[in-house]
């Protein structure tokens, strides 16, 4: 056989619950591969000398390593593999942009499509879940440092610096606002995208390196960084996230059952509303639901909005949609399930009745014009061309800001023009001395996986820091 | 899991919990506020710091009974525990040497505007307090109030008790007689939307702690939005506290409506579950 005939360059396609049935239900859309699909897929990959995957991975895993070990059925080693650059697998697996990442730079994307990566990492994350005993904990061997760190949130980047710290074998404190861990992967991301309980699995994996975990610890309330440093911690860690919604600034956007996208997703996924009134936290969606935006928040508010009941749920956008940044998997997804996207169009103001509710949303049409700063093709309104929108229920998807407690509670602690914490991207260091920061409170909503790598380079900053002779 | 130290029933419906918090109780201030979640299925709500002490490690809250959250947390009792304490929250009450101070205060307010009332006096003010409820039966805390106070005036809508009328009256006299340099008020959103509108024509800045709906109470999902001097702020990080003659009321009023249906809907369904 030639190499040529050995080239598969069709990936194997992964089970998705059918659009009709997954709108009537939260649980998970995409089913994930069988240990055959898996195998199958896995021998596609041509095991490149110098695989050009790895250079778009953020943390660095072995992909052709851990690819490798599926090909062989040896899934403990595929395991191994995983954790050793990347605690959390499962997550990653479904919620990493992969297109635009290792998958982008696999040379098979060249020729057809790119191993699927994600779905890979998914499978293996998967499949150790479900036989714990598989790896072996190398806790023992860590010696203790006597350093103690305190990891200022629980998301994607907070528990990423903590597992690394604690597996050098420093104390490790995470302190979390909310009264679950997971930042966005918990009151942002939807179950039917990444259910809950596998964002608890990999918490747990976390937890079990010895890591502590404090929730309903708001930071620069129940204490400052300040205090945290002079009460025996000798490194902090900031990781608080972006949470702060933006609103569109616009008439009658405090009418209620006008939400920020925010509180939509934390009320659905956080306080489980979709199980209101067992669930005591409620939650509105009426029968019309306007989404603004064109980001995966977007594609997650309004496909949240379907499952709860809405029965036509649109997603108003000011651009065409090749300018959404959502990911084209989602935006898929979601005109598959009937969100109905409405292109170039802005809204003027919300409309409400006398109860101070909203009714409508006055739009304009928009046209695009020169390409902005962003290099996109910027949204001008036509004159003369605003119409009026009946709706129920209005959520602006804009994306979210630094949330200021941390900040205004930190003495010496600089911040760029956009409220972030003004911080060096190889190390994480900030302005302030023993405080690093890391994911989006450093470069604002960015991903789950560069938050990943910015808490990893941080890590490896802290720990050469602590064990030097200045720590 | 934040343990009940001791439960006090004040009134009808209202209850105070004294509740083990240490690290909370260390850096609350008055005019601040908790979250509180009871059970898995529960939502957070939020609850003003009625008092606290660092020595015992102890945060108190007095809560009324309203709907279905409160209510579940009026069957809780000295021992049992609460879910989840999240705190202090909010900015503190502005507290500095105004002169005179009112501090108004209706219902479960009363016990929150105890610490306001010390902390204004300690910093050498002249205070006056003024409670108002709705029929002598309801009164509580007359003594403890009257201890921080310098003077105490209390209404009862039906004239059972003391003075009969609101408390926008008494309110508007000792504005009339003059020397009032500031006016703290809590209580019922229709409450703090009076006495606004009673100080406003005085000039005499007027304190509100307002309670608009909220989930996180960190400033993270904007559902506490109100509108202050024509800008929206959120009442979680920005307040509780804003001058009440900025304030959107009828914009506060409308949002704190939004959920009736659902409230009414969850409240029978749990009343129903504890009868059978
Ligand atoms: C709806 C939605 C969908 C998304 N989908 C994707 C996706 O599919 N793929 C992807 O890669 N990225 C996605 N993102 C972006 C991604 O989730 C974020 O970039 C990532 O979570 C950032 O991680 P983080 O650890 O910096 O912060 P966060 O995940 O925001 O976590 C921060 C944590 O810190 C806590 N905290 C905040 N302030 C304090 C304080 N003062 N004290 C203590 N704790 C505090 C917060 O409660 C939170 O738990 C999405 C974002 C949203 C909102
Ligand atoms: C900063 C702040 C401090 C407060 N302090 C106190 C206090 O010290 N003692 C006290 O008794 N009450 C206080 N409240 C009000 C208290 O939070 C509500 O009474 C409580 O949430 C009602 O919940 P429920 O389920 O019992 O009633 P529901 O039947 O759910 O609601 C009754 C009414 O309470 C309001 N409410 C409902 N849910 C919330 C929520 N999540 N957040 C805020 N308001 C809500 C609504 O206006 C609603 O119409 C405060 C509110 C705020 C914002
Ligand atoms: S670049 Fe693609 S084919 Fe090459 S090792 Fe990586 S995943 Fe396999
Ligand atoms: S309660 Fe969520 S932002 Fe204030």
């Amino acid at each position: 056989m030639s190499e040529k005939q050995k080239l598969n360059l069709n990936r194997v396609s992964m089970p998705k619950q059918k659009p009709e049935a997954r709108v009537h239900n939260f649980s998970e859309v995409a089913l994930g591969y069988t240990q055959e699909q898996a195998r199958e897929e896995a021998s596609r990959c041509i095991q490149c000398k110098n695989p050009k995957c790895m250079e778009g991975c953020p943390v660095g895993i072995d992909i052709p390593g851990f690819i490798k070990a599926i090909a062989e059925d040896d899934l403990p080693r595929a395991a191994r593999i995983l954790k050793d650059k990347n605690s959390l697998p499962g997550i990653c697996g479904r919620v990493c942009p992969q297109e635009t990442q290792c998958e982008m730079t696999c040379v098979l994307a060249k020729k057809g499509s790119p191993i699927a990566i994600g779905r890979l990492e998914r499978y293996v994350a998967d499949w150790e879940q479900s036989h714990p005993k598989a790896i072996e904990q190398r806790k023992e061997n860590v010696k203790p440092s006597s350093k103690k760190v305190a990891v200022i949130g629980s998301g994607p980047a907070g528990l990423t610096c903590a597992a690394d710290l604690a597996k050098l074998g420093h104390e490790v404190t995470i302190m979390e606002a909310l009264h679950v861990t997971g930042g966005v992967l918990t009151y942002g991301i939807p179950e039917f995208r990444l259910p809950k309980e596998i964002v608890r699995r990999e918490v747990n994996y976390v937890a079990s390196l010895g890591v502590k975990i404090k929730l309903d610890n708001v930071i620069g309330k129940i204490s400052t960084v300040d205090e945290l440093l002079q009460n025996g911690y000798d490194a902090v860690f900031l990781a608080p996230g972006a949470g702060a919604p933006m609103f569109l600034n616009i008439p009658g956007e405090n009418l209620s059952g006008v939400y920020s996208a925010n509180e939509f997703l934390t009320r659905t996924n956080l306080m489980k509303a979709y199980l209101f009134p067992q669930y005591d936290t409620p939650i509105q969606v009426g029968q019309r639901v306007a989404v603004f935006g064109g980001g995966n928040v977007a594609m997650d508010a309004s496909r949240c909005a379907l499952r709860l009941g809405a029965k036509e749920v649109y997603i108003i956008y000011r651009r065409s949609e090749v300018e959404m940044p959502a990911r084209a998997e989602e935006r898929e997804n979601a005109k598959e399930e009937g969100v109905i996207f409405k292109l170039l169009s802005n809204p003027k103001r919300f409309i409400g009745n006398e109860q101070g509710r909203v009714t409508s949303v006055e739009l304009y049409e928009m046209e695009l014009g020169e390409p902005d700063e962003s290099g996109r093709r910027r949204p001008i309104p036509r004159p003369g061309s605003e119409f009026i929108m009946d709706i129920d229920i209005a959520i602006p998807a804009l994306g979210t800001k630094p949330n200021p407690i941390i900040p205004s509670s930190t003495a010496g602690l600089e911040l760029t023009k956009w409220g972030t914490v003004k911080t060096d991207e190889a190390t994480g260091r900030t302005s302030k001395a023993r405080v690093w920061c890391g994911g989006d409170m450093a470069t604002g909503s960015a991903t789950v996986i560069s938050a990943m790598g910015a808490a990893r380079r941080a890590a490896n900053d802290i720990h050469a820091f602590l064990t030097s002779r200045e720590g | 899991m934040y343990q009940i130290l001791a439960r006090e029933d004040l009134s009808t419906g209202i209850h105070l919990f004294r509740i083990k918090a240490p690290e909370v109780a260390r850096k609350a201030r008055p005019g601040q506020f908790v979250i509180v979640r009871n059970g898995e299925e529960g939502e957070r709500i939020p609850l003003t710091i009625a008092d606290w002490n660092t020595e015992e490690g102890s945060v108190t809250i007095v809560f009324m009974e309203v709907g279905t959250t409160s209510k579940k947390l009026a069957r809780l009792k000295t021992g049992d525990y609460l879910t989840n304490f999240v705190g202090p929250l909010g900015q503190p009450t502005e507290i500095e040497k105004f002169g005179t101070v009112v501090c108004v205060a209706g219902g479960f307010a009363i016990a929150t505007i105890v610490p306001i009332a010390r902390a204004m006096k300690k910093a050498g003010n002249k205070v006056i307090s003024i409670m108002g409820f709705r029929t002598k039966d309801l009164v509580f805390w007359e003594d403890r109030l009257g201890s921080v106070s310098d003077d105490l005036i209390i209404t009862t809508d039906d004239g059972s008790y003391k003075r009969k009328g609101l408390v926008t009256e008494p309110l508007k006299e000792l504005l009339q007689d003059g020397g009032v340099n500031r006016v703290i008020a809590i209580g019922p959103t229709i409450m703090m939307k009076f006495c606004s509108l009673t100080s406003k024509p005085f000039g005499i800045k007027t304190i509100v702690s307002l309670n608009p709906i909220m989930v996180d109470g960190t400033g993270m999902c904007g559902c506490c939005r109100v509108i202050v001097g024509n800008e929206t702020k959120f009442a979680c990080v920005d307040g509780p506290d804003f001058d009440g003659h900025e304030v959107d009321w009828d914009l506060l009023i409308n949002r704190q409506r939004t959920y009736l249906k659902e409230e009414k809907q969850s409240l029978e369904l749990w009343e129903k579950s504890i009868s059978s």
